[in-house]
């Protein structure tokens, strides 16, 4: 699936109004890992959120996979987001009630295109992939960070999106647990040909990845 | 299990305390309604029971509501007449066989003509004055409810013998006689007949116990010196609410004075419309209240999760879906509250039965009268569910709107 983004902006409305992001254009090709990098506050994490449906541009348009985005309901976004984005974000955003199992089982439940069965085996194998097939009942309080960041990134594949966006998902990891997620979305995008788009502050990291894109005060430099 | 459900119920158990306070709420509210309304209910319906069955749906009597032109009222201003008096007319309703066949000929509707005149009871020395209903005794029992008072004696025996009377408690006690005594009735022309008793009804009312009697039809014609008249009506129909009409219907082609039970206490009947609202708003207001409970809980629970919210939109699930999920919270504690409230409102309606007492000056000892109908029952579970569901509707929809943007940037 490819993204296409012709000029967009993000306005933030308020007393003083904020701009986010400002007239980017970009694509990105399906199977291509990027990496959006930048000092704080350039807006790479908004622009992460223009490109993944999770929030919509004040002006300029989107297109994945030649679908215009703002032509969408809001149902047919959860569904694009639901099926096709997976996203990862910086740290602890699982479900706190929910087991690591459960908590990739959500977007599957939410879509119903598996048996019961069928969602609990690949929910297993995601874990395993993600090598956390000791801790699948555990509630994420009794898993460490980069635990929950690899439940997390089990379940942003759980329905098997074309599309993987990862907002700083080292940004609160101590260096091993980085590397191992790192490897992953490495991973994710050369053997599986995943699109990977990538919010990091990490040099190393960002330059292992096919392209890197830096964006300052909004603007891609 | 639904996804959405299953996370409701989560939530819900992550705050064990705070649901368990806010279903104690609907708890109680459910129990409490249930139990007043079935106690309001079960006394207003004890009411009308006692006055519809005790007294007939609808008396034709032998008056007009317009008196009828008096002959000298037809009179042109040419001629005077001076010291004009009402013509005397042998009163009774006029061709009630008409009205009998009319009235018979509606399905399942008794009507049985009677004779009401007052008498002069002597006995053992003492006087006094009896109300005389004279009767079909045939009859009595599909008009009248007279045979469920019956202390002593049938209905059959006045059949059998119709020289027979039924007495009412308190007339038999003031005149101390006694089932099989005999004793005379002298009529308003002076016409003297002995009636043996064969009877007493205790009905409750004093003024009634204290002043009727039951005779055969003909005895009491030829006491009042009425022969083959009857100055009344009494009809049962088989749906009570169906009187009025009948009523009217009747008066329209009779013109005789027709009146319903529901005219007849027209003002009981908006007194219980009053009590009726008083109770609803009473009892509304302890669910209110357990709604608020719910509505705290729930707006706590949007609140703390405001970044569960955050995460579910951003795997693809739509604001209705977190809708339901909150909303379902509110159904969750309602239905359970309505599991658990329903049982203790029948337990409180059981403990509310079993209570007797005496009112003063009464001579038997009532209990509570609690209505168990499935209505009740409705009303409570509507009534808790919809006022659970409104409270977790307004909650619900302000997690909906949640810009799940907003909460990974101030969490990120």
């Amino acid at each position: 699936m490819s993204i296409v983004a012709d000029s967009l902006t993000k306005i933030l409305t308020g007393e003083v109004p904020v701009t986010l992001v400002k007239d980017v254009s970009l694509r990105i090709e399906p199977g291509e890992a990027v990496a959006i990098t930048g000092p704080s506050g350039s807006g790479k994490s908004s622009l992460l959120y223009l490109l993944g449906v999770l929030d919509s541009p004040s002006s300029g348009e989107l297109y994945i996979d030649n679908t215009k985005v703002s032509s969408l309901s809001d149902s047919e976004k959860s569904k694009l987001r639901l099926k096709h984005l997976g996203f990862i974000f910086q740290a602890h955003f699982l479900l706190p009630e929910f087991t690591a199992l459960e908590n990739v089982l959500l977007p599957m439940q939410r879509l119903g295109e598996l048996t019961g069965a069928e969602m609990i085996e690949r929910s297993k194998t995601l874990l395993e992939q993600v090598g956390l097939s000791d801790h699948i009942s555990k509630i994420p309080k009794k898993l460490s960070g980069g635990q929950s960041q690899r439940v997390a990134i089990a379940r942003a594949l759980a329905n098997n999106p074309k599309i993987i966006l990862a907002d700083e998902p080292t940004g609160n990891l101590d260096s091993v647990s980085s590397k191992q997620v790192q490897e992953i979305l490495i991973r994710l995008a050369r053997e599986f040909k995943r699109t990977v788009l990538v919010v990091t502050h990490e040099e190393e990291f960002a330059r292992s990845l096919d392209r890197v894109i830096r964006i300052v005060d909004g603007r891609i430099q | 299990m639904n996804i959405l459900v299953s996370i409701a119920l989560k939530h819900l158990l992550s705050r064990k305390r705070q649901s368990l306070v806010s279903l104690m709420g609907i708890i109680l509210g459910t129990g409490f309604f249930l139990a007043i309304s079935s106690l309001m209910v079960g006394s207003e319906k004890d009411f009308l029971k006692r006055l519809v069955d005790n007294s007939p749906h609808i008396t034709i009597s032998d008056d007009f509501r317009a008196p009828r032109i008096q002959p000298a009222e037809m009179s042109n201003s040419a001629i005077e007449i001076k010291n004009v008096r009402p013509f005397r007319e042998t009163r009774g309703i006029r061709g009630y066989g008409e009205i009998l066949d009319f009235l018979r000929s509606k399905p399942g509707v008794q009507a049985s003509e009677m004779l009401l005149g007052q008498g002069l009871v002597t006995y053992a020395g003492k006087d006094t004055s009896v109300t005389l209903n004279g009767v079909i005794p045939e009859d009595l029992r599909s008009v009248s409810t007279i045979e469920e008072y019956l202390v002593s004696g049938k209905v059959d025996d006045l059949i059998a013998n119709p020289d027979g009377i039924l007495l009412g408690s308190e007339l038999a006690s003031k005149l101390a006689i006694k089932k099989g005594d005999i004793f005379t009735v002298v009529g308003p022309s002076g016409t003297v007949r002995n009636f043996k008793v064969l009877g007493i009804f205790r009905t409750g009312r004093r003024s009634y116990d204290e002043t009727q009697s039951f005779l055969h039809i003909t005895r009491a014609q030829s006491l009042l010196g009425k022969v083959n008249r009857i100055n009344s009506i009494i009809v049962k129909t088989p749906k009570p609410d169906e009187a009025l009409n009948l009523s009217r219907e009747i008066e329209k082609r009779f013109l005789y004075k027709s009146i319903s039970w529901q005219e007849a206490s027209e003002d009981l009947l908006s007194t219980f419309k009053i009590r009726n609202t008083i109770m609803y708003t009473v009892v509304s207001a302890v669910l209110i209240v357990a709604a608020f409970g719910i509505y705290n809980v729930i707006s706590t629970v949007v609140l703390e999760k405001q970044r569960d919210i955050a995460i579910l939109k951003s795997i693809g699930f739509e604001p209705k879906d977190i809708l339901k999920i909150f909303l379902s919270q509110g159904i969750i504690l309602g239905l359970v509250g309505c599991v658990f409230g329903l049982p203790f409102g029948m337990s409180l309606m059981g403990l509310l039965m079993s209570i007797n007492f005496k009112p003063p000056g009464a001579t038997q000892s009532i209990g509570m009268p609690i209505d168990w109908g499935i209505w009740q029952f409705m009303v409570a579970i509507s009534f808790a569910l919809g006022a659970s569901i409104l409270a977790a509707y307004l909650p619900a929809k302000k997690a909906a709107s949640v810009n799940p943007v907003d909460i990974i940037r101030g969490g990120t």
